[in-house]
């Protein structure tokens, strides 16, 4: 039975579904995520984020849908009347742990929030595979359908330098879940600049400018978009990764700001983040109705003349 | 967008070989000459943007033409085809036939797949120098094979099979290979006209469209025509006929949904991505039979509402473009295909679709992607292809052998083919039977024939072999023992052994074949042709190839138990979790190797 529910100026209808042997409504086109969390049940998400299309890639947020041959996706799978799902059944809580035990052991997942929660709920031991391996070639120098064979001992990795290449934002693709928001971002569903995509195929799929040039040679136009939507800490301001390795970065103690920054007339909102009375890094409020988190080069980065430091 | 273009240049080759597909640019943003105007207004943007889908077909012209895809060339096809350089090389290394990387002309594709090691063919270790390793060729009947691919100004492609290893050498070196064996060789049921799919295989000119005519060709698209479509889609549905690319869904439902869609634009495909390893049916179809291919789809399209038609066929079969190419032009010519097809009011017109070395690409949402220009990666379902496929609209995709079988369901009636096979499958089916029997080939048989009666038509196994596995439906399949011989093969009968019959692969492994080595061989493939899309799939294959290295060398850091369990672990996620059916299935055959064969049980 589909009733009908206001919502602020929209009028939508609802469905009503089961999620874990209860009756819930929820409005028309939501997701099954929507609708789990408005019940109240928690659901882990990583690849999942608030401005981009869910590409459902990461399979952490997998609930049990009857009728479903495999486990669906709550982040992108819309509810229909009816449905009958499962948050927290053997086969998704099997899921859950796998997934981030599969990332866990071969992602830097050391900046990904919650996960150290979720690995214990979940019982993740990521160190079953094996010893991570840190040796590796270059992984932008990977030949699509070829590889090294497994040595037998180690878990491989996606283990590669940190990518310093501009002054302004710094790529650690060690930490790279690859939830394809830094592209999305970057090209169709924001900034339309496409300047980074994802290259080659399988465990060796990366992100990349074409032929893993620099930034500085590619199209980035600095927006510092992918860094808002990045989930594990890939993508990071300069000053934050050079104040993370000084051991000087101190989160509990930074205050944010919001402010609307003053280049132009948008109106755009900036969170300034603040540590010892320095701007240590500019993000903008994704549930923001004007930029929804987005933000350009001058916003994100052009805070230096606030601070007044003198030129060495 | 504005397209920001880094170094490099297009050199002569390859402008002319972006050229010789899209035309000359008119532009100077698209790479003509400068001139005052083009220097102060650029044109085209959204118009060229709706030509993304020739960006798959530009790549394999430069690939032809110059042996790889260098920055210049990127950055050329960038221009003419307004898509950001960083994009065309996520495409452009998403393919194992593509390098971005200088190479020499002439590549040397050694098969170290299944089929081909079972038969002493090369491993990666025993690969000479020089050689490119490849997954399944799809020659399997004539183990073990290589595919030479000669770029220039027209482009060479050669399969050797069988091939010894001073044939590869020879090859390396810069030999041609003698002409390719007969295509009915392959089927050594053939000639026989009494064969219901192959019954023209090796009978008919497969260049010719006056002997296909004579030979009862396009008799069932007049019929067609005469009884309407929706009375076609009843035949179908009435005969029973499912999928045979291993998923086995209804075919006639499937037009039937896609007929009944509002939205008129509608795309049909014929999937001949055929790389499941140790399968070469569709091969031998389209080689053999390639008329009957562009009739079928004539009528699939018909009965559905489609307009135009795509055949994506696998990169690595040269001779299946070749006489395909032909097909359609030669069609075309008789207005076969085109407007007004034998003066009715149909029109429905058919592209080749060069795959270019992705397993992935069989999968039929990926082969949407593929076809539009983007990474071969599957879609997420629901939305089903029948609503929302090709370029957006409804769109019907068929494996080839399911396509083949439209014609005798035609020419006589639904009920007829489905007097054939068993009560849960009906009809014929093509097994690729390989390995271990004198005849290895394509064979036709009903459903229901049991695996021992297909060895048997098989000519038995060879001198002194003893069974020690059969694989059945490829690396996605599963592996039976000697002691199942007696399975009728049939979907039921197979689903209750646990087992699949999958895209009809019979692989007869005898005593020499080391299984541990065919498993590793399963799971290097599944992580080498892994989209890398989500996480169960992109890490779970490589996971799955740790812990079986860990199992064969009996030297990892687990026990073995340990061990074992992970890899059930590791199939539980990968079936339960990953978006499409290659993630999902990337454990069967080693699930069955541990629970049926007990490989590591000692």
């Amino acid at each position: 039975m589909s009733t009908q529910v206001t919502t602020g100026l929209q009028v939508r209808k609802s469905v009503e579904l089961t999620i874990d042997g209860k009756k819930v409504t929820a409005p028309e086109g939501s997701t099954l995520l929507d609708a789990c969390r408005a019940s109240g049940k928690e659901i882990p998400t990583l690849c999942y984020g608030d401005t981009i299309t869910p590409k459902n890639a990461c399979r952490v947020c997998m609930v049990e849908l009857e009728g479903s041959r495999t486990l669906v996706p709550s982040c992108s799978r819309k509810v229909e009347a009816g449905m009958v799902v499962k948050t927290d059944s053997e086969r998704t809580t099997h899921s859950r742990k796998l997934v981030l035990e599969l990332l866990g052991s071969s992602v830097d997942l050391s900046l990904t929030k919650n996960v150290a929660k979720w690995n214990q709920s979940y019982d993740a031991k990521p160190s079953r595979f094996g010893a991570p391996s840190y040796h590796h070639d270059n992984r932008d120098d990977a030949v699509t359908g070829h590889h090294h064979p497994p040595d037998g001992q180690t878990a491989e990795t996606v283990h590669q330098p940190v990518k310093i290449d501009n002054a302004l934002y710094i790529r650690d693709y060690s930490k790279c879940i690859l939830c394809y928001q830094c592209v999305d971002a970057c090209g169709e569903q924001w900034q339309n600049t496409f300047a980074i995509t994802t290259a080659g195929r399988g465990f060796d799929t990366r992100i990349s400018t074409e032929f893993a040039v620099d930034l500085t040679d590619s199209a980035c136009v600095y927006c510092g978009n992918c860094i808002q939507v990045c989930p594990t800490g890939a993508l990071m301001f300069t000053s934050e990764y050079d104040m993370r390795q000084a051991g000087t970065w101190n989160e509990p103690e930074q205050t944010q700001t919001d402010t609307i920054c003053p280049y132009c007339g948008v109106g755009c909102a900036l969170t300034l983040h603040v540590q010892d009375n320095t701007i240590v890094k500019v993000t903008s409020p994704s549930d923001h109705s004007v930029t929804h988190g987005n933000l350009c080069i001058k916003g994100r980065f052009g805070f230096q003349h606030v601070q007044n430091t003198k030129p060495e | 967008m504005d397209l920001k273009i880094a170094s490099g240049t297009a050199n002569a080759e390859e402008r002319q070989a972006v050229d010789s597909l899209l035309g000359q640019p008119s532009e100077t943003s698209q790479g003509a000459q400068r001139d005052e105007s083009g220097l102060r207004v650029s044109r085209g943007g959204g118009e060229l943007r709706k030509l993304r889908h020739l960006l798959l077909p530009t790549l394999h012209s430069v690939n032809d033409r110059v042996g790889f895809i260098s920055r210049g060339a990127i950055n050329y096809i960038s221009q003419r085809l307004d898509i950001a350089p960083a994009e065309i090389y996520g495409v452009a290394t998403f393919y194992a036939l593509f390098d971005t990387n200088e190479r020499p002309a002439r590549q040397v594709h050694v098969c170290i797949d299944l089929a081909c090691r079972a038969a002493s063919g090369c491993t990666e270790e025993t690969l000479p120098e020089g050689a490119i390793p490849s997954p399944c060729l799809g020659t399997c009947e004539r183990a073990p094979s290589v595919l030479v691919i000669e770029t220039g100004v027209t482009v060479r492609q050669e399969v050797l099979a069988p091939a010894t290893k001073t044939q590869i050498a020879e090859l390396i070196a810069g030999k041609s290979a003698p002409t390719e064996q007969p295509i009915a060789q392959a089927a050594p049921q053939t000639p026989d006209k009494s064969l219901v799919l192959l019954s023209r295989i090796g009978i008919v000119d497969p260049l010719s469209i006056v002997d296909y005519e004579s030979k009862d060709g396009y008799k069932a698209l007049r019929k067609a025509f005469a009884i309407g479509a929706e009375n076609v889609i009843a035949e179908v549905t009435a005969s029973g006929l499912v999928g045979r690319g291993g998923a086995a869904f209804s075919t006639g439902r499937k037009w039937a949904a896609v007929a009944s869609q509002p939205v008129k634009t509608r795309y049909l495909i014929c999937n001949a991505d055929e790389s499941e390893p140790g399968t070469f049916k569709d091969r031998v179809l389209m080689e053999g039979d390639p008329f009957a291919m562009i009739e079928s789809m004539t009528i699939a399209a018909f009965a559905t509402g489609c307009q135009h038609g795509y055949i994506y066929l696998r990169g690595e079969y040269p001779r299946a473009l070749g006489n395909l190419t032909n097909a359609v032009e030669v069609a075309r010519n008789k207005k076969y295909l085109g407007n007004n097809i034998l003066d009715t009011d149909f029109n429905f017109d058919i592209t080749i679709f060069r795959g270019a070395g992705a397993y992935i690409c069989g999968e039929e949402t990926a082969i949407f992607n593929s076809i539009e220009g983007y990474r071969g990666e599957p879609r997420n379902k629901p939305p089903f292809p029948v609503e929302v496929g090709l370029f957006g609209k409804p769109t019907v995709v068929n494996n080839v052998e399911t396509l083949f079988n439209v014609l005798p369901i035609i020419n006589d009636s639904g009920e007829k083919y489905a007097s054939w096979g068993s009560t849960g499958s009906k009809g014929k089916k093509l097994f690729c039977v390989s390995g271990a029997v004198n005849k290895p080939g394509v064979y036709e048989v009903n459903f229901g024939a049991t695996l021992r009666e297909l060895i048997d038509l098989a000519d038995g196994l060879k001198p002194g072999s003893q069974i020690q596995a059969v694989l059945l439906g490829g690396a996605a399949g599963g592996f039976v023992g000697p002691e199942d011989l007696d399975l009728e093969l049939t979907l039921e009968a197979a689903r209750a052994a646990g087992t699949t019959l999958g895209s009809g692969v019979v692989m007869v492994l005898d005593q020499s074949v080391n299984m541990l080595d065919q498993l590793q061989r399963i799971a290097a493939f599944f992580r080498d042709e892994s989209c890398g899309q989500c996480v169960p799939c992109r890490v779970g294959t490589v996971r799955q190839q740790e812990a079986l290295a860990r199992l064969v060398k009996s030297s990892g850091i687990n026990n073995a138990a340990i061990d074992l369990q992970l890899l059930r672990d590791l199939g539980q996620v990968m079936r339960d979790a990953s978006i499409c059916g290659l993630g999902q299935t990337a454990h069967n055959a080693i699930d069955s190797a541990l629970t049926r064969l007990k490989v590591f049980s000692a």
